[in-house]
């Protein structure tokens, strides 16, 4: 996947970014970037949808088309793109408080729906834009502002969760690995169907959790077969390693093939729409 | 005027079912003997059984509300006759099923005990036809042609001819029966050349004004009293190329309403109080980003989980004022099923055009009710799409958030020129996050110009009308009015005039924003303004003492059902004496 960096500047926006010198997520920009140039995608053909968070900064730092939403919310609004323009490239960055703690419940409705877009998960392992809480992906001996003893409650791993809601392209990076993240993001693009990058994006700031993932990251082994899904779970969930490369692939219709099945459906049962008919049906 | 000018009330348990349709045939055969009708109706609490009721008031001119008291009662059981005895007219006329006898009967009433169940279960084993059989009696004792009726469930049941012929003879038996009796009063059908009219539920005239309007997207999530628009939506608004979705929860039907609209296409949720209640971050978000948005609220009655099946007004507040820091907004309140269709065509209309959220304000009584009601034209609509950018003029580049005169500025839409990012946070021109203390306060001057714009409306499409004046430019007696409540409004005042009662009404269509200077001159015209909400806080006449700094006489009633003409009559009278004191 050559890229050259005249393509790579189509992508940049002349808002400098904001973030902390060394955070994980520059790592995240730089890949989409790449990924972007590599499909050679026009900035007006995509949409980057974002929550609220560090994380959430990211479309206003490229040159396409962006929605800051809501702290918890790229998934209804992605999917109200996705309704009008199905057409689009959508691209959707949420923080792991943002995807799983108050946009939980559209997280899941929306791998169940096999949205075709992108979902770039930018794991930091704590709430970073509010300085330092703890939030679903923390460990649970982790201490935070927050949890100054530790926690009530276990953590989840987000990538498991998505194979069994439906997601149907699941896969994991870490951010220091940028050629390799964007490598990830080009096929995530190219799914038909919900594909969820899970990226591990450290937060310098309030948790630099860059060794423990240089010491614990490992490439999936030859062979692994990611049409299993049982085995992904057990892969993506694995207490030693935290794999990284696609973890599952399966196929389902999307939510954008079925817009003109459903379509169909209904014109052939009650015939295409004429309002002025309808209303004139209705006279006493 | 017994003929030709009465209400009808039908009431019985909705385990034994039929009772609506019963109501939705009588309306329908008196609307095909050219009268007007408007009906009401109410539905049990209850999840399974309990009593439903259908009002039908019908005259030979145009009615507005659903009538005080039942000329003609129609029991299907005991109990309904026990619950509807408080409101049945003192010299009406009670017809009954025979298999019980109604206690307490006032003498001066006329009573039809007639063996419905009887008839349809043991004569015709048919027990599902008993309306049918009720339908041929009401027939038989007013006039009204079975052949009307008989044309009904032919194109009713059109291609199910069993279905069909069993409830013709069920109409038939019914009829045959009722003959066998003396007519004791004065009630009469007299049918007139048919008038072309449509008949249409509230909710009905809403999904026809989206579609009119060009929505393409509809999110919404099943909720009393709007699921009917939700499935409505979903059966048919793929038929018009466009996508309905109902999604998880409604911040997420918000929340892919704005998607859909940044994206390029008119989009629209249905919802009632709890779920608007949920949607008010996103409200915020729409304003700030400003995406075109139609957000309907059909208000059902009392706080919480409330009473769902009834109807209040008192969500205007929330409407109004809801959603954190200076959101502009509109609120629209339409006041008849015309009013539905019409409102609906102009909030997508002005969503357009000052790019901002529009919430219409419906209610559960509005929703369900239906009217015979004028044709509609879809060729006289004016409609309005939003200013997109398209790449052209601009030779300081494009800023999607340009400060202009009237605020709004044109829109890109993702796959054309001019990417930008919808920006909740404060933001410049360009769309970049900005917090300078100068620019939050130039910004919010521009979201808030828009507005003003959104009162010019009228000017610029005089189809319209934000505000209506009733009656004298002076009388003793103002009443202002909102939502459905200007039906009974609009026949009190009739009725307080014919009294020889100086009396004018203001009606708002468009609550927010208000127009002021009409408000303030009417209030200013009157000896006393009368404003009747079904809330009991109060809600529009603290918007309006808020606007104009002046005073009106706040009439609350929080009971679930709509005002009865009588009641705003008698407000009337009383207002009316203290104001001539005080002449
Ligand atoms: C409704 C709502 N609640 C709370 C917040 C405050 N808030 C902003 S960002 C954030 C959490 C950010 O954490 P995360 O989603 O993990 O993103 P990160 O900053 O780590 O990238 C919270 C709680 C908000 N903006 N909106
Ligand atoms: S606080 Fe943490 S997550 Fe936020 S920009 Fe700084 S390093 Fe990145």
């Amino acid at each position: 996947m050559a890229v050259d960096a005249k393509v790579r500047e189509k992508y940049k926006s002349e808002v400098k970014p904001i973030w902390c010198p060394g955070c994980g997520d520059f790592g995240v920009l730089t890949a989409t970037f790449m990924a972007l140039g590599a499909l050679n995608l026009p900035p007006e053909q995509v949409v980057i949808v974002s929550g609220i968070g560090c994380s959430g900064r990211f479309p206003g730092f490229t040159t396409c088309y962006g929605f800051h939403s809501l702290h918890g919310r790229t998934m209804p609004v992605a999917l109200g793109v996705k309704a009008a323009n199905p057409d689009l490239t959508v691209i959707a960055v949420g923080g792991d408080g943002d995807t799983l703690a108050i946009g939980g419940n559209h997280f899941m409705h929306a791998c169940r729906r096999n949205i075709n877009l992108t979902y770039l998960l930018l794991d930091n392992n704590l709430y970073a834009l509010t300085k330092g809480q703890a939030s679903p992906t923390s460990f649970p001996t982790q201490v935070t502002d927050s949890t100054p003893f530790g926690s009530y409650e276990a953590d989840v791993e987000p990538c498991a969760l998505a194979i069994l809601f439906g997601a149907t392209f699941v896969a994991r990076e870490f951010s220091a690995r940028a050629k390799k993240t964007a490598e990830i993001i080009v096929q995530a693009i190219e799914h038909p169907g919900f594909s969820l990058v899970h990226i591990l994006s450290p937060c310098v700031t309030f948790f630099d959790t860059y060794d423990l993932y240089k010491q614990k990251i490992a490439e999936l082994p030859e062979g692994y077969d990611p049409t299993d899904l049982y085995g992904a779970v057990r892969t993506a969930t694995d207490p030693e390693r935290k794999w990284v490369g696609v973890l599952y692939r399966g196929h389902r219709p999307t939510f954008e093939e079925m817009i003109p099945k459903i379509r169909q459906k209904a014109e052939e049962k009650l015939g295409p729409g004429d309002l002025q008919a309808m209303l004139d049906r209705r006279r006493v | 005027m017994p003929v030709n000018e009465f209400t009808i009330r039908v009431g019985g348990d909705t385990l034994e079912g039929g009772i609506i349709r019963t109501g939705e045939f009588l309306a329908h055969a008196l609307a095909r003997c050219g009268l007007e009708i408007f009906t009401f109706r109410t539905y049990p609490a209850e999840i399974k059984g309990g009593q439903a009721m259908i009002q039908v008031r019908t005259a030979e001119y145009p009615v507005y509300s659903h009538g005080d008291e039942a000329d003609i009662l129609i029991c299907f059981d005991e109990e309904s006759w026990e619950v509807h005895r408080d409101e049945f007219r003192y010299d009406g006329v009670l017809i009954h099923d025979s298999k019980f006898e109604p206690k307490g009967v006032p003498g001066t009433a006329t009573v039809y005990g007639i063996p419905f169940s009887e008839i349809a279960k043991i004569r015709l084993r048919n027990p599902m036809a008993k309306n049918m059989t009720i339908l041929g009696s009401f027939s038989a004792l007013f006039g009204l042609p079975p052949s009307v009726f008989e044309g009904l469930i032919e194109s009713y049941w059109a291609g199910r001819p069993h279905i069909v012929q069993s409830n013709l003879t069920a109409l038939k038996a019914g009829y045959e029966e009722a003959k066998k009796l003396e007519k004791k009063d004065p009630f009469w059908v007299e049918p007139r050349p048919m008038r072309d009219r449509l008949i249409l539920s509230g909710n009905e005239a809403i999904c026809y004004g989206a579609v009119a309007a060009g929505c393409k997207v509809f999110a919404g999530y099943p909720i009393t009293p709007s699921s009917d628009i939700l499935e409505w939506m979903m059966t048919h608004l793929p038929r018009f190329g466009g996508t309905p979705l109902q999604v998880e929860d409604e911040i997420s039907a918000i929340g892919a309403v704005l998607g859909a609209s940044f994206a390029g296409a008119k989009a629209m949720t249905a919802t009632s109080g709890p779920g608007f209640s949920l949607m008010t971050e996103f409200i915020s978000h729409a304003a700030m980003a400003e995406i075109p948005c139609v957000i309907l609220n059909n208000q059902r009655a009392g706080p919480s989980t409330g009473m769902p099946t009834k109807t209040e007004q008192s969500d205007l507040y929330q409407a109004v004022y809801g959603g954190h820091g200076d959101v502009p907004r509109i609120v629209l309140a339409p006041s008849t099923v015309q009013g539905c269709f019409y409102v609906t065509v102009h909030a997508f209309n002005l969503a357009e055009r000052c790019q901002l959220p529009v919430i219409i304000l419906g209610d559960q009584a509005l929703a369900h009710r239906t009217e015979t009601i004028l044709p509609i034209d879809l060729n006289s609509l004016i409609i309005i799409n939003r200013d997109v950018y398209r790449g052209d003029g601009a030779e300081d580049g494009y800023r999607r958030y340009r400060l202009t005169e009237t605020g709004v500025s044109p829109m890109a839409i993702p796959g054309g020129p001019g990417a930008y990012s919808a920006e909740g946070l404060e933001h410049n021109e360009e769309g970049h996050p900005n917090w300078d203390q100068e620019n939050h306060m130039t910004m919010t001057q521009k979201r808030f110009r828009k507005l003003e714009l959104a009162l010019r409306y009228e000017e610029d499409y005089p189809g319209f009308q934000g505000y209506r004046w009733y009656g004298p430019e002076r009388a003793d007696v103002g009443v202002i009015v909102w939502g459905s409540t200007a039906g009974a409004v609009r026949e009190a005042t009739y009725l307080a005039e014919k009294e020889g009662l100086s009396v004018a009404a203001l009606h708002m269509s468009t609550l927010y924003p208000l127009h002021r200077e009409v408000v303030r001159r009417f209030i200013l015209s009157m000896g006393r303004v009368l404003l009747p909400e079904l809330n009991y806080t109060g809600q529009f006449a603290h918007l309006v003492r808020g606007e104009t700094g002046l005073d009106v006489v706040s009439y609350n009633r929080v009971t679930g059902v709509p005002f009865k003409v009588r009641e705003i009559l008698d407000a009337i009278r009383d207002l009316a004496r203290e104001a001539v004191a005080a002449r």
